[in-house]
């Protein structure tokens, strides 16, 4: 196979990957009052002074593009330009971070004890940081860590604050200011808040896109955002929000910095905090507003063991060496640079392209753990309707057949070698009992079998039962997912020969290329890169003996099928979910739809044929996967919005 | 030839007109340093200026190197005792040992005085292809008298100037295609004649006038299968008349800048145009490459300070009727001869503005404690219109290079100023030495405006952190321009190569080219595997009301490499990217040659727009 070359780097046992070391090990033995007063002296871009908050102010204010901004305004609404002025100092008091080392110091000694209680162990790849060091002193850095947990960005600070690294600033959503005193405590740490959307707003993008720019440009910290906009309710990796790479690479593009390093962070929890909360929230019981009160009631979390957390620093991605042939930045030269303007095209693709590799690469270096495994095989024996589960040793071996296959496939899986697989496996379910029951020595999902023999009940009783089981399947679908991107190359093309007429290339490919345009807004696929895409899978499913590939033809091999069988079945709540969807399209959707409808009657389109058992997954119930569908359906032009007072949805019954 | 019309090169009074020159160039006189009037070619009447007034003789080879920089008995070498010394008696520096140098060299390149690369010591006739003449032209030549040769010597020294790869494979002997011909017309109807035979003969002519070039227009064609003509203009050399009541002088294009500055002199004039390169470019290759001058802002660059030009093309000759100082009717005709680098045709005569010589000229310099604030003081000046004829801002990279050619003190007391001044900026005004740069004036006018200008410079400065610095400084600044081609030869002796290229940028892009294109080629070096950090600096050398000229150097130590030309082309290629990247033009006065062929592409897109520039013009004229 031609492409057998350029994929080989994907090869496990070449993809040399860093040693993880425990930070907690020495916070267990050591005074953490101690650890939270050490000496602090990070090493700063090029020797730059560090920069008080207040300077950092003065600097935005002052710069060109504000002035002109601001003059724009002020001449746009007749407004007086003190007045405008008046304005950008109010938005960028909202917005600034005031970093003050005794509250990193007060946060350094609180996580030390919280992580403690929760965590068996905080795992990092050294030599990452070692990496990070060295970009920080080189390169105005930015750091994008992946987002699945509100510990995030606190764990970001104090890994940093660890290894004596500049502590990045980092861009928050504006509900965290709702929460009082821990918001300005937030703030005092380093963070920045931006309201969620401030589409039409001229003036507040530009504090907003000079603010970012002036602390990236001179290197006074690095800066951190989460590419994926929010946090991953399904632990997928979501789509990325392109906005503010955008500002993070203009200084690069306009030849402002010599390069931007972009540091690509995989942070990986065996087991998330938020679990059940966000399986409520995807079936629509509403997420609890952020608030001092409710974090303090969310303190019983901190008595239940939350295993380990692997926290992977990327390679440094170099932004000149993304753009190189790729930009013409020339484009620049004929515009003085402090003029707002639109990217053009190319640039928007560039970006976008970039924000792809991004979480790519987030995902490539998130850590799997044995639980994922046996969530995946969990949830789909749990969906052919094994109602007594699955004897134990059984269990061990397909997760053992799981774990090679998903090591061929180039999966970072932290499986422990030194335990026995049946050790393996036990710990992990004892880990997650919340989610699995075994009895008499068999294991199944924990959902609620009361015995047929009660009789009939409500139907709001039966919803209700059916939505409990839903937060279970759920939670465990977030643990599949996190396994997805190993498997969903392919598992297209396993669906795609399912699909597919016949055993011709031209046609799998057809098949597998539809498959694969049609769940672009479900799974981080890089625009244009289907045949990549498809190469790659055929090498993956070639070299594990699954399909032979010839020049015309693809053929499934005598022992492929189990593969494929488990690979197909891995997309098929997906299949599902996109399949209803477009069923209560066609059939319910009325002329008067609107988006705002759209969740809450298919919810009850969904939970009528799940009761009715027409459908075989409860995962469908998910809104995220509804609202993808949407998304995808809008794109390809199977529905269209009309904008008006309210906004319809049409369909076209094609 | 004979060619002694008329400048009449009496040399007795040469020594008191010498002024330009004199200012960069020669011997120290005094401590002093307001530009005295001294010698700097004929003193003690050696054999370099020939005896009709002339710096270059036809057979360059008598006088100049071969296959390096500049007169042959010029040129820096490490002596017995191990320390840096510049021979010849040509420079203020000659004669004079530096002792800075070695360490400079050793702590920027990591040379070794043990491992040195020397150059082949003498051109091998047998390398030389044997010519391809076209007969019927040169019969026809020889019955129109113009003298030609078809010696190696004279064809080898015609086929390059001064670009890296061309010096490089001269020094390892190498030589590739070269003129099958040269011919030295004596005037202008001798190229017309030329240019008439090269026509009906198919000959190509490649017009050559001092041989700088750094663009590689002067390589031959690899692929030419016709006879290639160098067109020499070098005995074009007549200052033709003078016209006070105008202000004008119409010369002949084969004049180098030092004769015509000298010769101009001698009654009382100048044209202020000095390109670093004045000692041997010529006045043609000026005008047909846009060339800039150091002085230019008092005087103006070429295309400020041209009236008139001839032209000879296949065509016929080009040229206006009139003399007018400015014309409506357009498309002027002087757009398309300056920047055409020979392609068009070979400029003959050209009239220019002429000033009465300047009655007093003072050297300056000032302390920034960065580079960010020097360019803002740049800025500031520009804006005031009120930049001194010429001013100078070297990073701090350069300012530790111009520190390293320091020659040797003489007096304890000088040493002991020296070590005052630099106590007083680093210590007590707290200046970082790894971050201060220099800037370097040059004032020139009636003494009272000088004076009163230099304050105005001064005090500018002053709002920008800097602290004058003395004219010493100043004044080395400029010299270090005129000895850096010669340092490049010594470079070469020890496995250092390096270039020099050029841009134009508005202002506001000033700060951030720099940056980048340093940082650009320090990483290419790095990524190409250069085991010693390159040596990348640039200066901002001429200020305009949009922007800036800004003159990069880089060199390094290729030592281990096994192609290190190839190696540093691309790297040069890089920086170049980077400069149209960052806003910048292709050239600000170096001209595009064939070095920039490569740009070609990007020019017709429409975005960079070529410019023109320094010496000597050509490229094929079919």
């Amino acid at each position: 196979m031609a492409s057998s070359n350029a994929y080989a780097q994907r090869d496990p046992m070449l993809k040399k990957r860093d040693d993880f070391e425990d930070i907690l090990e020495e916070r267990r033995n050591s005074s953490d009052l101690r650890y939270a007063l050490k000496c602090y002296t990070p090493a700063l871009y090029k020797g730059v002074a560090p920069c008080k908050s207040s300077m950092l102010k003065s600097m935005v204010l002052q710069s060109d593009q504000l002035h002109y901004v601001i003059q724009q305004v002020s001449k746009e609404t007749g407004r007086q330009t003190d007045n405008v002025q008046e304005e950008v100092s109010a938005i960028l008091d909202e917005m600034a971070h005031s970093l003050q080392l005794s509250t990193v110091r007060f946060f350094a000694f609180t996580l030390s004890k919280i992580f403690k209680s929760l965590f068996k162990s905080i795992r990092v790849n050294e030599e990452g940081i070692q990496r990070l060091q060295q970009a920080i002193q080189d390169h105005p850095v930015v750091l994008l860590p992946s987002h699945r947990s509100y510990m995030d960005f606190l764990l970001m600070s104090y890994l940093l604050y660890t290894y004596d690294l500049t502590l990045p600033v980092i861009a928050a959503g504006m509900d965290f200011m709702g929460m009082k005193f821990v918001g300005e405590m937030f703030r005092m740490s380093g963070a920045f808040f931006i309201r969620r959307s401030f589409g039409g707003n001229k003036l507040y993008w530009a504090v907003f896109s000079e603010y970012v720019k002036t602390m990236l440009k001179n290197g006074f910290a690095p800066v951190e955002f989460f590419l994926e906009g929010t946090r991953s309710r399904t632990s997928k990796s979501l789509i990325p929000k392109l906005g503010l790479l955008n500002i993070v690479m203009d200084p690069f593009l306009k030849g402002e910095v010599f390069d931007v390093h972009v540091v690509p962070v995989s942070i990986s929890y065996e087991r998330i905090l938020e679990e059940t909360l966000y399986a409520r929230e995807l079936l629509g019981i509403p997420k609890p507003k952020e608030s001092t009160s409710g974090l303090f009631k969310a303190r019983k979390v901190l008595s239940e063991d939350y295993g380990s957390i692997h926290v992977y620093f990327g390679q440094p991605v170099s932004v000149r060496s993304l753009a190189e042939g790729r930009v013409n930045r020339c484009q620049f030269n004929l515009v003085p640079r402090h003029i707002p303007g639109r990217p053009d095209e190319d640039i928007h693709s560039f970006v976008n392209d970039s924000a792809y590799k991004l979480v790519r690469a987030q995902e490539d270096n998130m850590v799997l753990k044995p639980w994922v495994l046996l969530a995946s095989l969990l949830l789909q024996k749990q969906a052919v309707g094994q109602e007594q589960g699955t004897a134990l040793d059984e269990l061990t071996a397909q997760a053992v057949w799981l774990r090679d296959l998903s090591r061929q496939y180039g999966a970072f899986l932290h499986w422990p070698d030194q335990m026995t697989p049946s050790e393996v496996v036990s710990s992990s379910l004892s880990l997650h009992r919340g989610l699995v029951r075994t009895c008499e020595g068999k294991v199944q999902l924990a959902l609620e079998h009361e015995g047929g023999a009660v009789g009939p009940q409500s139907a709001a009783a039966l919803e209700e039962k059916l939505l409990s089981q839903a937060v279970i399947v759920l939670s465990c679908a977030s643990y599949r997912n996190q396994a997805l991107h190993v498997f969903l190359r392919p598992a297209l093309l396993a669906s795609a020969i399912h699909a597919a007429s016949s055993n011709q290339k031209q046609e799998v490919f057809n098949s597998f290329s539809f498959l694969r345009n049609m769940f672009s807004n479900e799974f981080i696929l890089c625009p244009g890169a289907t045949v990549q895409d498809f190469e790659e899978a055929c090498y993956l499913l070639v070299k594990t003996g699954t399909l032979q590939v010839t020049q015309k033809e693809v053929l499934v091999n005598e022992r492929g099928h189990r593969t494929l069988a488990f690979l197909v079945s891995m997309l098929d709540p997906f299949l599902q979910g996109y399949q209803v969807v477009c069923r209560f399209l066609c059939e319910e959707a009325t002329e008067t739809l609107t988006e705002k409808q759209f969740i809450p009657a298919i919810r009850k389109f969904i939970i009528k044929h799940l009761l009715a058992g027409r459908l075989r997954y409860a995962e469908v119930l998910s809104s995220d996967l509804q609202k993808n569908s949407l998304a995808a359906f809008l794109r390809l032009g199977a529905v269209e919005k009309i904008k008006g007072p309210i906004e319809l949805l049409i369909v076209f019954h094609t | 030839m004979a060619s002694n019309s008329s400048g009449s090169g009496s040399q007795g009074r040469a020594p008191q007109r010498l002024r330009i020159i004199a200012g960069h160039l020669q011997r120290p006189v005094d401590v002093d340093a307001t530009v005295s009037a001294a010698e700097c070619k004929a003193q003690g009447g050696e054999a370099d200026v020939a005896s009709d007034g002339k710096s270059v003789p036809k057979r360059r080879q008598e006088i100049m190197k071969w296959n390096g920089w500049g007169y042959s008995d010029t040129k820096f070498l490490f002596n017995k005792k191990g320390q840096a010394e510049f021979t010849g008696k040509r420079y203020k520096l000659s004669g004079m040992i530096i002792p800075a140098l070695k360490e400079w060299m050793e702590g920027t390149f990591g040379t070794n005085m043990q491992h040195k690369s020397l150059a082949t010591p003498a051109l091998t006739r047998t390398a030389v292809q044997p010519p391809t003449l076209n007969e019927a032209f040169v019969e026809e030549l020889k019955s129109t008298g113009v003298p030609f040769s078809h010696d190696a010597e004279d064809r080898v020294f015609r086929a390059h100037g001064h670009c890296l790869h061309e010096i490089f494979a001269l020094r390892e002997g190498k030589v590739g295609r070269v003129p099958d011909l040269v011919v030295w017309p004596n005037c202008h109807n001798d190229v017309v004649k030329i240019v008439e035979l090269a026509c009906k003969h198919n000959v190509c002519l490649i017009p050559y006038g001092g041989g700088t070039s750094v663009s590689s227009a002067l390589e031959c064609p690899q692929e030419e299968t016709r006879s290639i003509v160098s067109v020499d203009t070098s005995q074009m050399n007549r200052i033709l008349w003078i016209d006070e009541k105008n202000l004008t002088a119409h010369m002949e294009a084969g004049i180098v800048g030092q004769d015509l500055e000298r010769l101009l002199n001698e009654s009382g004039y100048c044209t202020g145009h000095e390109p670093d390169s004045m000692e041997f470019s010529s006045l043609g290759g000026w005008v047909a490459t846009r060339a800039s001058g150091m002085k230019k802002n008092i005087y103006g660059n070429i295309e400020d300070l041209v009236i008139h030009v001839k032209m000879v093309t296949p065509q016929g000759v080009v040229e206006k009727s009139c003399q007018g100082p400015r014309m409506s009717t357009g498309p002027d005709i002087h757009h398309f001869i300056m920047g055409s680098e020979g392609t068009l045709g070979v400029v003959t005569e050209v009239t220019m503005k002429i000033r009465p010589m300047p009655e007093y000229q003072k050297y300056g310099s000032v302390v920034f404690p960065n580079f960010e604030q020097g360019v803002a003081c740049l800025r500031e000046v520009a804006r005031q219109r009120c930049a001194p004829a010429s001013i100078r801002l070297m990073d701090n990279e350069q300012f530790k290079f111009g520190h390293a050619l320091k020659p040797q003190v003489s007096s304890m007391f000088t040493s002991f100023l020296e070590g005052l001044k630099k106590f007083y900026i680093t210590k007590f005004k707290g200046f970082d030495p790894d971050c201060l740069c220099v800037a370097t004036l040059l004032f020139e006018g009636n003494r009272e405006k000088v004076l009163q200008h230099e304050k105005q410079v001064y005090d500018i400065a002053a709002k920008f952190g800097g602290l004058a610095a003395g004219e010493d400084n100043g004044q080395r600044g400029y010299m270090l321009t005129f000895v850096i081609a010669y340092l490049r030869d010594l470079g070469m002796d020890y496995y250092v190569i390096g270039e020099s290229f050029e841009t134009s940028v508005p202002w506001d892009r000033v700060l951030d080219i720099c940056r980048n294109v340093k940082a650009r080629i320090i990483r290419e070096c790095k990524d190409k595997g250069v085991q010693f950090q390159p040596f990348s600096t640039c200066r901002v050398t001429q200020t305009y009301d949009a922007g800036a000229c800004v003159y990069f150097y880089f060199a390094f130590n290729y030592r281990g490499l096994s192609d290190p030309v190839h190696m540093f082309e691309e790297v040069e290629h890089a920086a170049r990217e980077e400069i149209l990247a960052n806003g910048g033009s292709l050239s600000h006065h170096h001209g595009a040659g064939q070095c920039c062929a490569a740009w070609a592409e990007v020019m017709e897109s429409g975005r960079v727009e070529r410019c023109g520039t320094s010496y000597s013009a050509d490229t094929t004229m079919c």
